[in-house]
C-alpha cells in the first residue's frame, strides 16, 4: 500500500507542549479534508496519548515524545511513542477509570477516549523501554468528496 | 487559557476560555479551589461557553471539584457543551453523576 504523505515530530516531554502535538498533527491530516467533528477526534486522542506518555512514560522527567503520522488514502495513521518507563500490564491500563496514580486527579478515561475516538488503538510497551500507541482512524468526509 | 469567575450568594460560575488539558488543568484547579474557600462556595457551575478544546484531565479536575464542593455540601453543574466537550463529558459517564445545563441560567434555576 503506497504511503501518500507522512511526517515525523518529535519534543521534549513538557506539558505545553501537549497542545503543539494536537496542532501539528491536526494541521497535517487537514489534508484530507476531515470534518470538524473528525478533526477534533483525533486531536483529542493526540492529547490522551501524548499525555500518558509525560506523566506515565517519564513521569514527568525529561525525554522525547515522537510522532509518526502517515496519511494512506483516506486513512491516518498516528504513533506516539515514548522511551519512558513502560506499562506492566497493558490490559489493566487500557480499563476505564483504571489510573496508576490516583493522587494525581486523573481520571483513568485516557485510553477509552482514545478508542472511543479512533478506529483502531494498538499498544505496545516493554517496561523500563517504553511504550508505542498507533491509532488508526478512516477519514469518511474525504471519500465521499 | 483564561479562567474568569462570577459569584452571587454562593454560587460560584467558572468560565474557561481556550483549553482544558494536562497542561491547564493543576493552574485551572488551583485557582477554583481558591475561590471555593474564599467564598464558602456551596454551587459550582462550569460555563463551557468559551472552551475550545478539553481532554480526559477535564473529566479529572471536574470529578475532583465534585468531590470536594460534596465535601462541603454543595453541588456541581457543567453548562453550555460544545459538541466536542459534550462527548467526552458522555463517554465518561460524567453526566450520570454530575446534571448538564444548556446555559448558565438554566443551571442557577434548577440546581
Amino acid at each position: 500500500m503506497a504511503v501518500n504523505n507522512e511526517m515525523k515530530v518529535e519534543f521534549i516531554s513538557k506539558s505545553s507542549n501537549e497542545g503543539f502535538a494536537r496542532v501539528v498533527v491536526a494541521a497535517f491530516v487537514s489534508q484530507l479534508d476531515p470534518t470538524v467533528e473528525e478533526l477534533a477526534d483525533i486531536k483529542t486522542a493526540v492529547s490522551e496519548a501524548v499525555t500518558n506518555a509525560i506523566i506515565h512514560g517519564y513521569e514527568n522527567t525529561t525525554g522525547y515524545v515522537k510522532i509518526h503520522c502517515k496519511l494512506i488514502d483516506n486513512v491516518v495513521e498516528i504513533v506516539i511513542e515514548d522511551n519512558g518507563k513502560g506499562i506492566e500490564d497493558v490490559e489493566l491500563a487500557r480499563q476505564p477509570l483504571y489510573t496508576s496514580h490516583p493522587e494525581l486527579e486523573r481520571s483513568g478515561m485516557g485510553f477509552t477516549v482514545m478508542e472511543t475516538f479512533m478506529d483502531e488503538v494498538h499498544v505496545e510497551s516493554v517496561p523500563g523501554q517504553g511504550t508505542k500507541v498507533t491509532m488508526i482512524k478512516k477519514i469518511n468526509s474525504s471519500r465521499e468528496s | 487559557m483564561q479562567i474568569s469567575f462570577k459569584k452571587a450568594n454562593r454560587t460560584l460560575v467558572v468560565s474557561i476560555e481556550g483549553e482544558l488539558d494536562h497542561h491547564t488543568a493543576t493552574e485551572i484547579r488551583e485557582q477554583i479551589d481558591r475561590e471555593i474557600h474564599k467564598n464558602n462556595i456551596n454551587k459550582l457551575i462550569f460555563d463551557f461557553e468559551k472552551l475550545r478544546f478539553m481532554d480526559s484531565s477535564g473529566i479529572g479536575v471536574i470529578i475532583g471539584r465534585y468531590k470536594h464542593i460534596q465535601g462541603l455540601g454543595g453541588k456541581v453543574a457543567v453548562a453550555n457543551l460544545t459538541p466536542q466537550v459534550e462527548r467526552i463529558i458522555k463517554i465518561s459517564g460524567l453526566h450520570k453523576i454530575i446534571p448538564v445545563f444548556d446555559n448558565v441560567q438554566q443551571a442557577k434555576d434548577k440546581m
